[in-house]
């Protein structure tokens, strides 16, 4: 019941993208198309749990006992930089298709604040997660973006069509159409 | 180009957010109103002087294999040191802004300007033009707090400016409200470029 809680707050309620506002460039940058933004979803699912479990145990396990938790934001940003690196060339070498379909996306990953965004806030105190309670967390929340940036390539497909006002076109009217979506999501903030 | 060009560039014709549109998680998280807007708009100023001189006085011993974690090491010292700064002497600030001030690390604008500029121009001109964008990105900040503080709250830097028992249009302190802010200012803006030209 406790995981159902946090899985459906992660994915509707505090939604990542639409009322944390991290990851908003690869939010508007690849949203463009369904496909590539099922496939950018895929690489950050991924991604996001890989660096969730090393950071939060580099932090319990290292940073802590040795009193260096000023460090954890370069720490962070390393291990995650370094991880996306590895993941690149061991999915070169382990799986072809999977690389080639996650493969330009890779390299965005890191500059993507969502990925450091959600290792430090696993680490607030006031949510007291254990190592389960972050992961099931971080998968939560990149599947989170993902339904975000779907619906959001989904709109986009459609205002391709739309005849727009010249200085509206490209990113004014799709940070409008982000608000309005936006607005929709504000209407789960009851559920739980 | 001459060194004020390049100061003043930041401001409109190269605006980090509102023309380039890069660092725009910071810009649309925490402009709920305009003194948060230009208190994370001078941190990031301070973080990009700082290694935009720190990478041009350096940028002839990092070797170019390695030069983006490089740089990704030097913002994060600064980040850093901006974190615990304000931790201790603008504590309410700090918790406004929040993870915000360490996520100054994956500013799309910082490393930009780094790889961009700072790691081919002189140390002069680099911290002239991390000065320029740091206060143009300032500026953005702090307009868009300003529009969202004074629709939202009808207050204006904190000073009420409505009936006191009167509430502003709420939706515009929320997320939507970022998000409709920010898309009308670029496209103001790209109107007003469209004139100057």
């Amino acid at each position: 019941m406790e995981y159902l809680v946090i899985i459906i707050s992660a994915i509707l309620i505090s939604n990542i993208v639409l009322t944390q506002f991290l990851g908003i460039c690869p939010f508007l940058g690849v949203s463009k198309k369904i496909s590539t933004a099922v496939g950018m979803t895929g690489a950050v699912v991924f991604v996001m749990t890989l660096a969730t479990l090393v950071t939060f145990l580099l932090y319990k396990h290292v940073l802590q006992p040795l009193s260096l938790t000023y460090l954890q934001t370069i720490a962070f940003i390393l291990v995650i930089a370094g991880l996306v690196q590895m993941v690149e060339i061991m999915l070169k070498k382990i799986s072809k298709p999977l690389y080639e379909a996650l493969g330009i996306f890779l390299p965005l990953i890191t500059t993507n604040c969502a990925v450091l965004g959600i290792t430090l806030m696993v680490l607030q105190p006031a949510r007291g997660f254990d190592l389960a309670k972050a992961l099931v967390f971080t998968v939560a929340t990149a599947l989170g973006f993902g339904l975000a940036l779907v619906i959001m390539a989904g709109i986009r497909e459609q205002l391709e069509l739309v005849d727009i006002p010249k200085y509206m076109q490209g990113v004014p009217i799709a940070l409008i159409t982000a608000g309005i979506l936006a607005l929709a999501f504000m209407g789960f903030a009851g559920i739980v | 180009m001459n060194q004020w060009q390049n100061f003043t560039k930041g401001f409109i014709k190269e605006n980090p957010i509102l023309v380039i549109v890069l660092g725009t998680c910071p810009a649309l998280a925490v402009t709920s109103s305009a003194i948060n807007g230009l208190g994370m708009g001078l941190a990031t100023t301070f973080v990009l002087l700082m290694s935009n001189i720190l990478i041009s006085l350096l940028k002839s011993l990092i070797p170019n294999s390695v030069r983006i974690p490089s740089f990704i090491v030097i913002i994060a010292t600064f980040v850093t040191i901006t974190d615990l700064v304000m931790k201790a002497y603008t504590p309410d600030l700090y918790n406004a802004l929040g993870i915000f001030i360490p996520l100054i690390v994956v500013n799309c604008i910082v490393l930009g300007r780094a790889e961009a500029f700072a790691s081919k121009n002189s140390v002069f001109s680099s911290a002239i033009d991390g000065l320029g964008m740091g206060l143009g990105f300032t500026m953005a900040l702090t307009i868009l707090g300003l529009i969202r503080e004074m629709l939202g709250a009808g207050s204006a830097f904190g000073y009420k400016f409505i009936h006191p028992e009167a509430d502003g249009i709420l939706v515009f302190v929320l997320a939507p409200g970022a998000f409709f802010g920010l898309g009308f200012l670029i496209a103001l803006t790209q109107i007003i470029k469209s004139k100057m030209k």
